[in-house]
């Protein structure tokens, strides 16, 4: 069981050995700090970071990353330390303030891996440096307390707050940032950044654990960076610098505990506002799943307020039509200007109600906008739009995603404001393009090539967008074009060598890729089944696998449709998709027989169209794929990315 | 009048037939969310082999008007109004859960129901059949949700040959909202054969 804390709860640790794992939403340094009784640093061994990983009791993480371990021994914490904070940084050159980025999550986990408390960092701003969690002794025993507050000038000011001398911080936030710098710029693997760091280590002196007595030391004895740092500044005694509190802001300061503050909201707001929206502000376990929550919260909340607007304009309208005839049939005006009068009455009155819903649906789509202004940037690539920055600094996942963005959907109530439409991967359905002109009004005013050509870029945007956010070797596009009319658009797959096969051509083709991925499903399907998974034979691929079927039916016969359908419904459960690009018109000959297999695809849009229906009210949303700006090359980059990692990872 | 009576810190009004209570909290504010509970107690049980008295399922259903014009309603099929600001959580098919707590609840985020909707209407039927008569215990209740604070209680007393009661209304009343207890017996096995019995009390 996690406890959820909110900012100032705390909640005991009781074991000694803990471990504490950080998930940002962008690389950050997590360090530790080590304080007395009052907050205060003093002596050496005060900070756990990259340049010095180990301090009694606790080992930071070394390099700049998104996600941290921290290992922590409270036993083996010295014995004046009262206070060891979990601290995150923002590195240099990258976002400039934690506000800017999606909510980073602490939690404590004890050594089999169980979450015993978490907290996700909510409310920053400016901060650039955060003291995220911090564990403390409390009669004899350990808590940890959910801080979330930070100092927008940075690590040094953090360290200069808690009683370090100015000069003395700013050299030791130096040396610690000056590692993470030098990994970032690197650009080097994790696997070698363990040697880089190791390196910069300076020797470790445990034995000189910082001094009971409260008095700050001089900076430079003992110090690891001893041989950077310059003479200790005379006039910045630290035993009397009357400029510098030692309280951490908004954060009481006594020796004996206070009493446990009460949680409270973790964002202090105007009254009668709506609270600022943050990035991956939902509940989830891991940052995917709550910015995946948070976009589905998104468009729920869209579709209701919308639901609520339109209700009161159609009531506003009914009302005014019902006062109109009324008016018309009212025999007392039919002679004079009374009938005029009550006509307008009943318009008035339908402004009036019209314009207070309206002010509410603004009210509402503004939240709802800057919170979608917040959530966007913060996306990973697999929800993220092509032309979103995370697409430049991409790399191969080591874990398959949550969810896929498939396009946007939005409503004729405010069309710039995009919903990404994310599906769950392993995907539930198989999706199907449909370019046929008969599908939708803008589909009508397109001629037939250009429509084609359309779905086609389409479906390979997101044959592409599936294999970069894969891990590599875990994912697998097969493509079926009969006819080869799609080659064009499957260019950059085929030139960047990362579909399984050729595309398929001719009916041999569209057989044999039939007949192959009909196999995998059945021998995984016995497999399962039998409860033997590694008995498979060695040339199955376990890889999950997307089926993209262009120009149905050209070159199917009875049998290739037949196991087309068997794909469609067993597949999806042991991880073979399809993406059919298909003009239902076109395989009308088959009458009836295939509306099963349409209805259990997807159908998405090349062009935007209003077909899709939200769960909740079943407005009809207008869904617009996603596709990579005019020109970008970004598709290429990220496929080079795919060949680069699956090099890499073959043997 | 009702009686106020001490629970604890919190005054209590018991509401009698017909008796309105403005929603406004004790310092002038006015209430954003309100929750709407009933609470029941099943007939006695004497085992569950050969038994053929099946447990009392009671629901609660909540209609939203505007201008007596039935626009949306709330109840165990359809657990959330359209607009999103009245939820029910969820149908209870036995009662007797929380021995005085709420079996089922409705709550309604006053700040977000539609600016046409004036009237809100809160219905109890029995969706098994049993009449009143077999209930015990049952009440209605308004909770201030943002701090549980009790509002007022409505007790379905006497019970009665009946299988469903027209609880009670929250309607607009200037800027805010007030609370009207109807406790008005009826027939039916779902709100909508209630309809006829509801549209007097608009």
């Amino acid at each position: 069981m996690t406890a959820e804390l909110v900012r100032g709860q705390n909640h005991p640790v009781s074991q000694s050995r803990v471990e504490i794992r950080v998930s940002a939403g962008t690389p950050v340094l997590a360090l530790a700090s080590l304080a007395d009784e009052q907050g205060r640093f003093s002596g050496d061994g005060i900070l756990a970071h990259p340049g010095a990983r180990s301090q009694p009791g606790v080992r930071s993480p070394g390099e700049l990353a998104e996600r941290h371990t921290f290992a922590v021994d409270l036993d083996e914490v010295a014995a004046d330390v009262h206070r060891l904070g979990v601290l995150l940084v923002l590195p240099p050159g990258g976002p400039v303030r934690f506000g800017a980025v999606p909510a980073s999550y602490v939690a404590v986990a004890d050594p089999d891996g169980a979450e015993l408390a978490g907290y996700t960092l909510t409310g920053l701003d400016a901060e650039t440096a955060v003291v995220a969690l911090e564990l403390y002794r409390r009669q004899g025993a350990w808590k940890v307390r959910a801080v979330g507050q930070g100092y927008a000038e940075g690590l040094g000011a953090l360290l200069t707050d808690g009683g370090l001398p100015a000069p003395h911080a700013a050299e030791l936030a130096a040396a610690a940032l000056r590692t993470a710098a030098r990994t970032a710029e690197a650009d080097i693997t994790l696997a070698t950044m363990p040697t880089l760091v190791g390196d910069l280590r300076a020797p470790q002196t445990p034995a000189q654990a910082p001094a009971p007595a409260p008095e700050p030391p001089d900076p430079v004895v003992g110090h690891p960076y001893a041989g950077t740092s310059g003479p200790a500044p005379g006039g910045d005694t630290p035993a009397s610098p009357p400029t510098i509190s030692y309280a951490h802001p908004r954060r009481r300061r006594t020796s004996t505990e206070p009493p446990e503050p009460a949680p409270r909201a973790a964002a202090p707001q105007e009254p009668g506002q709506a609270p600022r929206p943050v990035a991956g502000d939902a509940s989830g376990w891991s940052m995917e799943e709550r910015l995946y929550n948070q976009v589905w919260g998104m468009f729920e909340d869209l579709a209701r307020t919308v639901a609520a607007y339109r209700s009161a304009v159609e009531f506003a309208d009914s009302r005014m039509d019902r006062e109109l005839d009324e008016a018309l049939s009212d025999p007392r005006h039919r002679l004079g200007g009374s009938g005029n009068a009550a006509r307008d009455t009943a318009r008035a009155r339908r402004e009036e109600l019209v314009a207070q819903a309206q002010a509410v649906l603004d009210r509402d789509l503004t939240q709802l906008i800057a919170e979608s202004e917040v959530v966007e940037p913060a996306l990973p690539a697999a929800y993220a739009r092509w032309d979103n920055p995370v697409w430049h600094g991409h790399r191969t996942p080591e874990e398959s995603p949550l969810a896929l963005r498939l396009g946007d959907l939005h409503l004729p109530e405010r069309p710039d404001l995009r919903i990404p439409m994310l599906t769950r991967v392993p995907l539930e359905r198989g999706l199907w393009i449909d370019n046929g002109r008969t599908g939708s009004e803008a589909a009508m005013t397109m001629d037939t090539d250009r429509l084609r050509r359309a779905a086609m870029d389409m479906a390979v945007a997101l044959a592409v967008r599936l294999l970069a956010v894969h891990p590599a070797d875990r994912f697998s596009v097969h493509v079926i074009d009969a006819a080869g009319a799609g080659s064009a658009s499957l260019e950059p797959l085929v030139r960047a060598g990362v579909l399984a096969a050729p595309p398929a051509a001719g009916a041999t083709g569209v057989t044999q890729t039939l007949a192959r991925l009909t196999r995998r499903v059945d021998l995984v399907q016995m497999a399962l089944r039998a409860g033997a998974p590694e008995d498979l034979p060695p040339d199955v691929d376990t890889a999950d696998q997307l089926l993209i079927v262009h120009d149905f039916p050209h070159g199917f016969d009875d049998r290739a449709v037949t196991q087309l359908r068997y794909l469609a419904d067993e597949g999806a459960a042991v991880g073979v998709h399809l993406l059919m690009i298909a003009d239902r018109d076109e395989a009308s000959a088959y009458g009836p027989l295939l509306d099963p297999l349409w209805r259990s695809l997807m159908r998405l849009s090349p062009v935007p169209d209003n077909h899709l229906a939200d769960p909740w009210v079943h407005h009809a949303w207008t869904f617009e794929p996603d596709l990579p700006p005019q020109g970008s090359r970004v598709l290429d980059q990220a496929l080079d990315r795919v060949v680069e990692a699956r090099r890499t990872t073959r043997p | 009048m009702g009686r106020a009576r001490e629970r604890g810190q919190y005054v209590t009004v018991n509401m009698t037939k017909g008796q309105a209570i403005s929603l406004q909290k004790a310092d002038g504010g006015t209430l954003t969310a309100v929750r709407m509970g009933l609470g029941w107690q099943a007939a006695k049980r004497r085992g569950l082999f050969g038994s053929r008295t099946r447990e009392i399922d009671l629901d609660a259903s909540a209609v939203l008007f505007a201008d007596k014009q039935p626009v949306d309603v709330v109840f165990f099929r359809h657990l959330q109004s359209d607009d999103g600001s009245v939820r029910h959580t969820g149908d209870n098919l036995v009662g007797g859960v929380g021995q005085g707590g709420d079996d089922e609840a409705i709550l309604v985020d006053l700040q977000r129901v539609p600016v046409h909707i004036d009237q809100i209407v809160f219905t109890v039927n029995s969706f098994t059949g049993q009449t009143f008569q077999e209930v015990q215990n049952a009440f209605c209740r308004i909770v201030d949700e943002t701090n549980g604070q009790e509002l007022a209680r409505y007790t379905l007393d006497g019970g009665g040959q009946y299988t469903a009661q027209i609880m009670a209304k929250v309607s607009r009343a200037g800027a805010g909202w007030q609370m009207t207890a109807l406790g008005n017996p009826a027939n039916g096995r779902t709100f909508q054969d209630l309809m006829p019995a509801i549209l007097p009390h608009l």
